[in-house]
């Protein structure tokens, strides 16, 4: 059994509440962004912090009961499989869960959800109060979904509590195990840069994702590679939008079956140019796209407000919370 | 519309000169006159393969891909004896001309007897979820969870025989075949195992073939 490594400061517990289910809105106050970097006094190097973390294996397929409880698991973990489809009405977007949280919120390095279980309720200095996991999953639909939150105790919200609990189980309540959230990579050695983010992408990315990031459908319509940005993504609230969540996920997960074939700096390059472009609009837009990223986005890790490529990022982004008429 | 194309061209005596005189139906009947030999007395009159010895199913395959599978038998990043003589023989035009004529046609599936059910519910699994304690995606994350395939570089898998799915990973794993790109299917079919391979091979043919979408991109 091992100590949380990381100093119970509220910043520092706050940025373990918000690296735990990965996507997460951005962020921080300027004062508490340090630590997402990975490499200031609060938070060791993520190598040691990451061994000196306990492990568990989530229970199998298989562990899955008989009767209501088990069909309410299995639900949890279709809603997170195809989330369109199962979760009608909250989607605004062409992603599912499992796009991020790969192996149906599974794989260690790719935000986990039994991990993230175990760190809620937590306090989270995006909302400024504590946050219970239902709360915690409306974020991810209003934001990463690019969706509407389903009202506490809506059957989606059930579901997927009760799957993620499934997937806790044996684990440590209230401690950061191994290979929860994405991991924190170090600083790159040269400063991330866009034009060799767009040139990595066309190499390794773009072959499923697509050359303008638009994703891919199958013949019957449906969409097999996930739009990486444009209207029909994650929007500019969501954590997937800072540099350093999507340069972790990158690393550990990308190309899809080939995590850790890229280097650290092709990971953080391909994030910047990801997280360059335009997508739907920040839900909490207040006023202005300046006062919007004074108030959610001042940080090194968001490109919103910034004009990349003589685009002035968030001025004209497609609406946010687009729900089709037909969910 | 182009068949009426090259037709007209032929009656006027023009057959040898034009890309476009290549016709896609008279090859897969008669080969070409450069002696390439013709498709159908393997691959079926209709595209429709041979379950038994694994000559796969054509009909209703991406264009893009199909052209460009043919160009890896040509260049040896796909071994196989029989198919590098015949795209060898073939010209630019009359690949073409073959790819979008067996990407149009919407040939129903010959009835076969099932495999196992037990196989094939394995193989479902696996399709849709992968085996990630060795960092395998399922294959229905490319190829789309109907099988269907996806864009020019994920094809349908749907409805393709089970003896030729085998063969294909197998060649990936000996290093026969290496026209994927970024070597996505080298990196899949080398974490698979025998019974994996039957088992999603097994799947993939029971799947229903649905009609082909025709891609307007694919102009001749």
């Amino acid at each position: 059994m091992s100590r949380n490594p990381v100093a119970p400061s509220v910043p520092a517990v706050a940025v373990l509440a918000l690296a735990a289910a990965g996507f997460i809105g951005s962020m921080l106050s300027a004062s508490a962004a340090a630590p997402l970097t990975g490499a200031t006094p609060e938070q060791p190097p993520a190598a040691k912090t990451e061994a000196a973390r306990p492990s568990y294996t989530p229970p199998a397929d298989s562990d899955i009961p008989d009767g209501p409880f088990g069909d309410m698991i299995r639900l949890g973990e279709a809603i997170f499989h195809d989330t369109r489809h199962n979760a009608k009405g909250f989607v605004g977007n062409d992603l599912q869960c499992s796009n991020c949280h790969i192996d149906r919120g599974r794989q260690p390095n790719s935000a986990p959800l039994g991990a993230a279980y175990l760190l809620y309720p937590a306090y989270r200095a995006k909302n400024g109060h504590v946050n219970t996991f239902q709360e915690r999953l409306q974020g991810c639909f209003r934001f990463s979904m690019n969706g509407k939150a389903p009202p506490f105790n809506d059957k989606v919200l059930v579901a997927l509590e009760t799957y993620a609990y499934f997937l806790a189980k044996g684990g440590p309540t209230g401690v950061a195990v191994k290979g929860q959230g994405y991991p924190k990579l170090k600083a790159p050695d040269q400063p991330a840069d866009y034009d060799r983010g767009a040139k990595a992408y066309a190499q390794h990315c773009s072959l499923c994702h697509g050359g303008d990031g638009e994703g891919q459908k199958s013949a019957d319509g449906q969409t097999v590679f996930p739009p990486l940005w444009g209207p029909r993504s994650f929007n500019w609230g969501a954590g997937m939008a800072s540099i350093n969540n999507a340069a972790g996920f990158i690393k550990a997960n990308m190309p899809l079956g080939l995590g850790g074939s890229l280097s650290d700096q092709e990971a953080w390059d391909i994030a910047t140019y990801m997280d360059s472009q335009e997508r739907p609009q920040d839900p909490r837009f207040v006023e202005s796209v300046a006062e919007t990223r004074k108030r959610f986005h001042d940080e090194p890790t968001s490109k919103y407000g910034l004009v990349v490529n003589g685009v002035h990022l968030g001025e004209k982004s497609p609406p946010s919370g687009t729900i089709d008429a037909a969910d | 519309m182009r068949s009426l194309v090259g037709a007209a061209l032929l009656l006027l005596g023009m057959s040898a000169l034009p890309v476009l005189a290549a016709d896609g139906k008279d090859i897969t009947a008669r080969g070409t006159p450069d002696r390439a030999a013709s498709c159908s007395p393997c691959h079926g009159q209709n595209g429709q393969g041979q379950p038994a010895t694994g000559v796969p199913r054509l009909a209703g395959l991406n264009a893009q891909y199909f052209e460009r599978q043919l160009e890896s038998f040509k260049d040896g990043t796909r071994k196989n004896r029989i198919m590098l003589m015949i795209a060898s023989d073939l010209t630019d035009g009359e690949r073409k001309a073959l790819a979008n004529y067996y990407a149009d046609m919407a040939t129903p599936k010959p009835e076969t007897a099932p495999a196992d059910p037990a196989v094939i519910a394995a193989g479902a699994k696996l399709a849709a979820t992968g085996d990630w304690s060795k960092d395998l995606p399922g294959c229905g994350q490319c190829h789309g969870a109907a099988g269907l395939g996806v864009g020019t570089d994920f094809p349908r898998l749907a409805g393709q025989w089970a003896v030729y799915i085998e063969k294909a990973l197998r060649s990936w794993k000996a290093g026969d075949r290496k026209n994927d790109p970024m070597g996505v299917m080298a990196n899949v079919a080398n974490k698979l195992t025998d019974d994996q391979i039957k088992s999603v091979a097994a799947y993939y043919e029971s799947l229903p073939v649905a009609a082909p979408v025709h891609n307007p991109d694919n102009k001749p």
